[in-house]
């Protein structure tokens, strides 16, 4: 792709599109950067938690005695001690669904639903000194019966997680157009497949921290969250403090991939501690408390029936999704896996498509957005199933794709579920995936490596997504039900020596919007991104935001940047039109100037109309001061990024491990406005999907332990697993924003897992697999190679 | 409160003498006493590596090591990697391929690849990857922090001696 610049662009060139260096990265290189646990406060106190070893018990007593007499403990609450309102909230209420919700206190009330429930909370005086004083918290636990098979905890008789309810079943919600019966009627070829998609954790190597500060009559808390506006708000009404008197500050965050998108009961409790003591509370996650409870994502089991005519049209889909939510529901619980049913059409003209959600409680910690969320199983579920299809019929997979998939268009495409698809090439795609690797060589290669042992395979994903959260109109309380907004907004200060800061309303975690939100404000203020800092996560400066997650950041709150740096240029032209005499209309940013067309010699540069509106105050009369102005946007639609990937594995059937031989992805999310970050989010997004496909799992046992409670066990792919990646782009403009983007922060990890586990079958096909669920680990190949000889594994 | 024990540390090249629990983690005297905020936290089970430093010129992991272990020892963390203001090979080769993305495992990342280069001044890029499979990133597919290091060790100087743990 585009070589690295450092430098200015001039002479016409944009600086939207240049593969320039990242502004965020001085500071990261060199150990200057300030995340949570980087800030101390004076007088700061440190919290730990005592957390139920059960996964499903009455609690008969607490005993806190011991541990408050400990030198430096400085308090230990529970339940009893907590005077909130309300409990940890949950944000969507579709309309005409009745979604059981049970309460979920910052501390366990009455009873532990899983492993890890907090029952106590420890402040002390020092960050080691609270651990030692939570093994003095004597808790006695009576057991009770225990669900982790979400299958089973729909059956009659099942043990309830919450009695009050009846049932474990959160709720059923369905998505479909056209006529199911119909379009099986008329198939030829019916292919069902039951696809495990595993539970996930996001795992960000920065571990969640808190530090809460009560001061006077101000709330101040730093915390390593995606969500700062949402996390200011709900503070207010669970603390009973003014919005106008809670700031919340997310500085460095190290990662997200969904899991700091939440309201968390330690962000929760440290705040309400930190007001009760008077005194600064920090608190900051182990990874062992990371895998317990920092939200899981995924865990559905999808029931897929397709019907195809004899030739590969597609007649009928449907999906039955069982989603195991685990044990409350959290921010987006519920919501999670109907985004499943947005995307179940794929690329393809299928007639009919109808997804029905059952969601379901069980002793598991919550799930909720995890990177793509609700998007790549459906994308996994597709993609693996047409390759069954496509071997079902004899046919190629590729060519059972182009016969299905949705003729490109630019302005729009409907769906029969309803969804309007923003603009879209996919034959396009795969033509420029096809570019990179012809498949055929791929297959004699398989031949050849077969006579010395190994199993050469090739796998495609050929996939859309929905992202740009998004139109209110439609996520909001009146669509499907979000309690939320979900614009953007931006504020684009010019100052008087004619610099600028951009405020955002989205708060990133590493993609680099200090970077390109600044080349996107530059080009339209003629000045250098170097001149322009973003400002974002902190909820005191700038206006209300929504923050980052569902790949919106760009196509939101980039498109509110540039229209409100475009406010800017249109008061700097009038400015500038009063100095040169000139109608406003005739004036054009040309070459870091405003100039008349046609004369770029006499002209201002930016500094000089930030002079002319701040200093010497030589305007157009009646006109206000400053150059300042801000945007709230509101998208039209979604933006739906799409792609091609194809992955190659080889697989040693004496051991059953997959080593990822190539992988290719073409992606398409509009006109690159910095083609290295595009790049970078692709790279991370594939192993992602990697991850889940070949080694990550979150594992509870029957009794609800968690097995995968480290990253010994929680395998997180390393250097030494994974190839280097091959990406291209294909630009498809959307019509939806200015900026004509796309989002690309989860389109790789929705594309991959399905092409990974598609080159694995493919490759294990001469042994007699036919299907293989996810982790694709090399003792589930292994069995899955023995089952298919005739033998049963150990 | 259990009894301290004096310890001597150098770190980037400056003198620190200490008085610390016995059970004080390595990383949390550089971190909470010292300020030293560049070497991070990411796991407890020695997998992520994000808190690697150098020990004596070699990489450790300054979470499994007790403060009370390095007595004597010179350390050297990321602060100390520049010198003189000048960006180490490694650190201007992550900025210009874009090696990192939320920066938590950075730092880990780098002094792992210092000390990889100063063994193996010129890696396969299987070498590489073998090298650093001892530091976990979750962002970058690790596709560009190889090309970073494989363009680092094209740059003279990139090799951080192992007698003194700063560039050479």
């Amino acid at each position: 792709m585009s070589a690295t610049t450092n430098g200015t662009a001039t002479n016409g060139k944009t600086h939207v599109g240049q593969a320039l260096r990242r502004k965020e990265d001085p500071r990261l290189i060199t150990g200057r950067a300030s995340y949570v646990d980087d800030i101390n406060l004076v007088g700061q106190l440190w919290a730990a938690w005592v957390r139920s070893p059960e996964a499903h018990a009455k609690i008969v007593s607490i005993d806190t005695s011991a541990a408050k007499e400990r030198e430096g403990i400085v308090a230990v609450y529970t339940n009893e001690d907590l005077d909130m309102e309300a409990g940890l909230p949950m944000a969507w209420v579709p309309p005409g669904v009745t979604v059981n919700t049970p309460d979920h206190w910052v501390l366990a009330k009455g009873e532990v639903k899983h492993v890890g429930d907090p029952v106590a909370l420890v402040i002390g005086d020092d960050r080691y000194s609270v651990v030692d004083a939570t093994e003095d918290v004597v808790v006695e636990y009576d057991p009770l019966p225990v669900v982790t098979d979400p299958e089973k905890a729909l059956e009659d008789g099942s043990a309830l997680v919450h009695e009050q309810f009846g049932t474990n079943k959160v709720c059923d919600w369905s998505l479909g157009g056209g006529d199911l019966e119909a379009g099986f009627a008329e198939a030829d070829v019916i292919v069902e497949r039951r696809i495990v998609n595993h539970r996930m954790a996001g795992a960000a190597i920065e571990p969640r921290g808190v530090v809460a500060e009560y001061r006077g009559d101000r709330l101040t808390v730093w915390s390593s969250t995606q969500v700062p506006h949402f996390l200011r708000l709900f503070l207010s009404i669970l603390l009973g403090v003014g919005e106008e008197r809670v700031r919340v500050i997310a500085p460095e965050v190290g990662g997200g991939f969904g899991s700091k998108l939440q309201i968390y009961a330690e962000e929760v409790g440290c705040a309400w501690a930190a007001r009760k003591l008077g005194r600064p509370v920090k608190w900051v996650e182990t990874r062992s408390e990371g895998m317990m409870v920092t939200h899981h994502g995924r865990d559905q089991i999808d029931h897929v029936k397709v019907g195809a005519k004899r030739d590969g049209t597609l007649t009928a889909w449907h999906t039955r999704i069982i989603a195991d939510i685990g044990a409350y529901q959290m921010l987006l619980t519920p919501a999670i896996p109907p985004f499943s049913g947005f995307v179940m059409c794929g690329i393809y003209n299928t007639p009919a498509v109808v997804t029905d959600v059952t969601s379901v409680m069980t002793n598991k910690f919550s799930t909720d957005a995890i990177r793509g969320a609700g998007r790549p199983e459906a994308t996994h579920l597709i993609e693996v199933v047409m390759e069954q299809l496509a071997h079902e019929l004899g046919m190629d997979p590729l060519e059972l794709r182009r016969k299905n998939f949705i003729p490109p268009f630019a302005t729009g495409h409907e769906t029969p579920i309803g969804v309007v698809y923003d603009s879209g090439n996919y034959a396009g795609a795969l033509d420029k995936l096809l570019e990179h690797i012809d498949p055929a060589q791929v297959h004699r290669e398989a031949e050849e490596l077969r006579e010395q042992g190994i199993y050469r395979g090739i796998g495609f994903s050929t996939y859309t997504e929905i992202c740009g959260l998004g139109p209110s109109r439609i996520t909001g309380p009146g669509g499907f039900g979000l309690q939320a907004g979900a614009w953007e907004s931006a504020t684009v200060r010019v100052h008087a020596t004619g610099s600028a800061t951009l405020y955002t309303g989205t708060s990133p975690h590493g993609q680099g919007h200090e970077t390109g939100f600044a080349q996107i404000v530059a080009d339209r203020l003629g000045i250098d991104p170097s001149q322009v800092d973003v400002i974002h996560g902190d909820t005191q400066t700038g206006p209300f935001g929504l923050d980052t997650y569902g790949s919106r950041s760009l196509a939101v709150g980039g498109e509110a940047a540039a229209r409100a740096a475009e406010k800017v240029a249109a008061k700097a032209k009038a400015i500038v039109a009063h100095h040169l005499e000139a109608a406003p209309e005739d004036i054009e940013l040309k070459d870091g100037k405003f100039s008349v067309r046609g004369s770029p010699d006499q002209g201002l540069t930016l500094a000089e109309v930030a002079g002319a509106t701040y200093v010497t105050m030589d305007m157009p009369e009646g006109m206000e001061p400053g150059l300042d102005e801000q945007s709230f946007y509101d998208p039209e639609n979604f933006v739906f990024p799409f792609g091609a990937h194809a992955c190659v594995v080889d697989v040693d059937p004496e051991t059953g491990k997959v080593k990822i031989v190539r992988y290719v992805a073409v992606d398409d999310c509009g006109p690159a406005i910095n083609p290295q970050l595009i790049d970078g989010q692709v790279h991370g997004g594939v192993v992602q999907g990697i991850g889940q496909a070949l080694y990550e799992r979150v594992h509870y046992d029957e009794s609800g332990q968690l097995v995968t409670g480290t990253f010994v066990d929680y395998a997180l792919a390393t250097a030494a697993e994974l190839p280097s990646f091959e990406t291209d782009r294909t630009e498809t403009p959307s019509p939806i924003n200015s900026l004509a983007v796309k989002g690309v922060g989860e389109a790789g990890t929705i594309a991959a897992s399905p092409a990974v586990t598609n080159a694995v079958i493919d490759a294990l096909r001469p042994l007699g697999v036919e299907f293989i669920n996810m982790p694709l680990t090399p003792m589930r190949v292994w069995e899955a190679i023995q089952e298919a000889k005739g033998g049963v594994p150990a | 409160m259990s009894t301290t024990v004096p310890v001597r540390l150098n770190v980037n090249g400056v003198e620190h003498h200490l008085e610390v629990e016995p059970r004080l983690l390595l990383v949390h005297a550089i971190r909470d006493h010292l300020g030293l905020t560049g070497t991070h936290v990411g796991c407890d089970t020695s997998n992520c590596g994000a808190c690697t430093i150098h020990m004596d010129g070699r990489p450790v992991k300054s979470c499994t090591v007790l403060t009370v272990q390095a007595d004597g020892a010179e350390l050297t963390t990321i602060e100390g990697l520049a010198t003189d203001n000048e960006l180490h090979p490694l650190q201007e080769a992550f900025w210009n391929d874009h090696g990192l993305q939320c920066g938590y495992c950075t730092p880990g990342m780098i002094m792992a690849a210092a000390g990889l280069l100063a063994e193996n001044p010129n890696p396969t890029e299987e070498e590489v990857r073998h090298g650093l499979e001892g530091n976990l990133c979750r962002c970058t597919g690790y596709h560009n922090i190889v090309k970073a290091v494989l363009d680092a060790a094209k740059v003279k100087g990139a090799t951080v001696s192992q007698e003194s743990g700063v560039s050479s």
